[in-house]
């Protein structure tokens, strides 16, 4: 079975196309990842459970033609065990299985598995999962991102063709640069969040992560659409297509200083990839120019309002009463206060406490009102600069992966590393993020060719075909080739 | 920024209890989080008008159409603990 082994290395389009063509059925390509992660996911910790055998039936000749994908552990699936990488639903079994979920089975794709994740996606370095760290595959000391480090590390490390994730701040797009693929996040409302264990509801939204941009595009195609299940949901305005656009002519990319100079804390391994990468667009015809986005620089602070006000009010239902654990021996209160004491991980009972104190009663104003007012200005922000460009690029993270434990003693170096993702999704603009190069860490470590540097495309609302065309256009010139070692067992 | 006093009673509203360690450990980190967010303090933003959805989406309505429900075993599986087939907690106390 020579040609099943194979499969690993076939992208998810590709794979699609020789089941189709009959080189494998579904149940091996199924198998052959199943038999990889058991064997080498001990060493990663990307999954939090894994499917047992593959389900009967995918149909090769089905849109996804019965590619395994991995979701990450914050979408609920119907039978299977859905914790959102937390305690407090520890051998919580869905009733029902989430939209985009659902979607993808509909179109053929089997789920292989549920990722590791930060503990209800708060956190950007996979360390505040309740049950394990993920490591990174280019350097097992060092973090995968997060909040969908599970998911990220899978796919570089090739223990799944593909996964979907969920971004709220920067929860895709970060741990796909610091793991070497590709994390789109869409607009906001594109994909259903029926089903999505709810952090910040009016900025989560589902995304995929993938080894290229053609994969994305495809899997992005069977996430769209409007559910009547989320009345945030909108239908998608034409028809997903998968990019093959070759160069960037005519396409003007505005590059904000706010997020993209040394003196804003990239790190500068980083920040030669970016202006390496610029250079390439230039070479394929697209025009790139400074400009300006005044107030994302208050992005970090007006998020760490919002998303944790709102997270305060969604976390209120994890009480001991309907699902999940309870502890406690008292009256309600006293039940209710222990079983969130035990249950909540130190950074998630950080940011219920910053989003109660925030919406508490003589505070509201002060910090909940003029965050939302900050919102505002951001998203006009991006609007005025969307007049004069197509899109707008950044570094996605200041630095490549850093190490274990490094920015877990001080949160907001940790909220930090979202620094350049956090302004989109307050705008609910999309953004992609592609392996653009390798950079040694400032730290001096790390494998000998260096890290991944993820290269970040921002479009208006509702762009998504045009951004992947032009970040298709960009990986083919970039010819990321490079790949974690030890990893062909 | 903000004290032990202030830590107890917002973990109080949330329902969460700390432990003399962690209500240490908090009032440390919430205040330097809160010193970074007073920045935006400094903005001008008399007459702007604050956002809470992103996206224009307006009155989107639904016929008001009875449907199935969850199955009441179904929902209850799940439960740490039922009676009579509802959820079951202790006395609200005083």
């Amino acid at each position: 079975m020579s040609g099943v082994q194979e499969a690993i290395g076939w992208s998810a389009t590709e794979a699609v196309e020789r089941l189709r063509a009959g080189e494998a059925s579904p149940a091996e390509v199924f198998e052959a990842y199943r038999a990889r992660v058991e064997k080498l996911d001990p060493d990663f910790g990307s999954f939090l459970w894994v499917a047992p055998s593959a389900p009967p039936g995918p149909a090769p000749d089905s849109p996804l033609g019965g590619i395994p994908v991995a979701v990450k552990d914050i979408f609920c699936t119907d039978g299977v065990p859905t914790t959102a990488a937390s305690r407090i639903l520890e051998g919580y079994v869905p009733p029902y299985t989430a939209t985009a979920v659902r979607r993808l089975e509909q179109s053929g794709a089997v789920v292989l598995g549920k990722t590791n994740m930060d503990e209800f996606a708060m956190g950007s370095s996979n360390e505040n999962s309740g049950y394990r760290p993920v490591r990174n595959p280019w350097d097992r000391e060092r973090v995968p991102g997060g909040s969908s480090g599970g998911s990220a590390a899978a796919v570089a490390a090739g223990l799944a063709p593909w996964a979907i994730g969920t971004d709220t701040g920067g929860s895709i797009r970060q741990p796909a640069s610091l793991c070497g693929i590709v994390g789109l996040k869409p607009t906001y409302g594109a994909v259903s969040r029926y089903g999505m264990i709810a952090f910040a509801s009016s900025l989560d939204q589902c995304g995929p992560l993938t080894r290229n941009v053609t994969d994305a595009a495809l899997l992005f195609r069977h996430l769209v659409g409007r559910d009547p299940c989320d009345s945030t949901s909108l239908e998608f305005p034409n028809a997903v297509s998968l990019p093959e656009r070759e160069d960037l002519k005519g396409l003007r990319f505005g590059v904000p200083a706010e997020l993209s100079s040394e003196a804003e804390g990239i790190e500068p391994g980083v920040a030669e990839v970016f202006d390496r990468t610029l250079g390439l667009i230039e070479e394929l015809g697209g025009a790139v120019e400074e400009t300006k986005l005044p107030h994302a620089p208050h992005g970090i602070a007006a998020y760490y309002v919002l998303a944790p006000a709102e997270a305060s009010a969604n976390l209120a239902r994890y009480d001991g009463v309907r699902y999940g654990l309870r502890a406690g021996n008292g009256d309600l209160l006293e039940l209710y206060e222990t079983t969130r004491a035990r249950g909540f991980g130190a950074e998630v009972k950080r940011r219920i406490m910053l989003g109660t104190f925030a919406l508490s009663a003589g505070y509201y104003e002060a910090y909940y009102g003029r965050a939302q007012r900050v919102r505002t200005k951001i998203a006009e922000d991006f609007r005025i600069a969307f007049e004069q460009f197509d899109f707008l690029v950044t570094p996605t993270s200041p630095s490549v992966a850093f190490r274990l434990g490094e920015r877990t003693a001080d949160p907001l170096s940790m909220y930090m590393s979202d620094y350049c993702t956090v302004p989109m999704p307050l705008a609910g603009i999309p953004a992609i993020s592609i392996p653009a190069g390798l950079a040694n860490p400032v730290d001096g470590g790390g494998p000998g060719n260096g890290l991944p540097v993820g290269f970040q495309i921002a479009g208006p609302a509702f762009s998504e075909n045009e951004m992947l065309d032009a970040a298709y256009a960009l990986e083919r010139r970039i010819g990321f080739a490079a790949k974690p070692e030890g990893l062909d067992g | 920024m903000i004290d032990r006093e202030q830590v107890l009673h917002v973990a109080r509203l949330a329902r969460l209890r700390l432990s003399d360690e962690e209500t240490e450990q908090m009032s440390r980190e919430l205040s330097t989080v809160l010193d970074h967010i007073e920045k935006i303090s400094e903005l001008e933003l008399e007459n702007v008008e604050p956002t809470s959805h992103v996206i224009e989406v307006e009155n989107v309505l639904r016929k008001d159409e009875p449907r199935e429900s969850w199955p009441r075993e179904r929902i209850l599986e799940g439960a740490p603990d039922t009676a009579r087939d509802g959820f079951r907690v202790p006395t609200p106390g005083q």
